[in-house]
């Protein structure tokens, strides 16, 4: 299984907090488990189309092509630059 | 370093009496020089809590004047300063809390041409701009300056925090976070709104970590503070200098 966790404004705009996945070959990148997550939750596709989503895997900040594992954390949550 | 007054002792004792502060780190604040980039949500607390620490020379940069939807969260400014410029009110508020210390007000909008001249003259930037434009100008000035940043964020119930400091090869810059402008996020406080006690949360950590670099205590790099506002949680996140990125990478 891989836990997939939604931080700050991203968690209330999903009304979702966290949820789980199966790791197999369609979760095994973080751009593979957002196009997931938009297949099962066709209402989440504007939020994950954000380019400026930011994503980490195990708190370690990473990019869309990053692998995923069974076991890792996945943690959405979206960018701040006001001020 | 001259040593500390008499009034300096009484003052500053409290500070002075932490053993990771002591009259050496009291010293250091005095004479440390610190540009502080947005007088407004950020910047109020910021300036408040280093001034009154008695960071000797700040450098208050804001182009914008006083206007009355920003008083519930930029706590320096009161009715009377309405239509007046941010940095100017904020300086002389400062300057009547600590008349011990030395500000200029730089009463505009720091751009690519006017940043190089004060990014000489300080040891330390603190980013407290609203926009993206200025976080990504004020990380390359000081990638080429080689002097150290600290960003600050809030929107919403969320607030960000990061240390960048050039003058570590190691460190990643804002732009490894936020590697390219169209990549760039449009949210600000005029679409989502803000609450004064989040951008006070951000700025405070802020203004922490500047006492703490200007002291030579210990700071951490690579790392990504967000601050969550419902659930009054703080996460760290590693980030890793990005060997790509436009602004710090190799090529
Ligand atoms: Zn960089």
């Amino acid at each position: 299984m891989i836990k997939v966790v939604f931080f700050a404004a991203l968690r209330e705009q999903l009304n979702c907090a966290e949820l789980e996945v199966n790791a197999g070959e369609n979760t095994d990148s973080i751009a593979k488990i957002k196009q997931l997550l938009v297949e099962q939750n066709p209402q989440w596709q504007e939020t994950f189309n954000n380019a400026s989503l930011l994503s980490a895997v195990n708190h370690e900040m990473v990019d869309g092509s990053h692998p995923v594992k069974s076991g890792d954390e996945v943690a959405f949550f979206p960018p701040v630059t006001g001020g | 370093m001259s040593v500390l007054s008499n009034n300096e002792q009484l003052r500053y004792s409290r500070q002075i009496m932490l053993n990771q502060i002591g009259e050496a780190g009291q010293q250091a604040l005095r004479n440390a020089k610190v540009l502080i980039v947005g007088m407004g949500g950020l910047g109020n607390p910021t300036a408040l809590y280093l001034a009154s620490a008695g960071v000797g020379n700040l450098y208050l940069a804001d182009g914008d004047n006083v206007e009355i939807s920003n008083l519930p969260r930029q706590i320096l400014f009161s009715e009377d300063d309405l239509q007046n410029n941010k940095a100017d009110v904020a300086s002389e508020k400062l300057q009547q809390q600590n008349p011990e210390i030395n500000i200029e007000v730089i009463d505009e909008m720091l751009d690519a041409e006017l940043g190089p001249y004060y990014l000489d003259l300080v040891d330390l930037v603190i980013d407290c701009s609203d926009n993206i434009a200025t976080r990504y100008l004020m990380n390359q000035l000081c990638l080429e300056h080689k002097v150290p940043l600290i960003v600050g964020a809030a929107t919403g119930f969320d607030g960000q925090h990061l240390l960048v400091d050039p003058r570590n090869p190691d460190s990643a810059c804002y732009q490894c976070l936020f590697p390219a402008s169209e990549k760039a996020p449009v949210n600000n406080c005029q679409t989502i709104g803000i609450l004064g006690p989040v951008l006070a949360i951000i700025a405070g950590m802020q203004s922490l970590t500047a006492i703490k670099l200007l002291t030579a205590n210990k700071v951490a790099v690579n790392q990504l503070s967000l601050f969550d506002g419902l659930s009054n949680q703080w996460r760290q996140f590693t980030l890793n200098k990005q060997a790509t990125c436009p602004a710090c990478g190799q090529a």
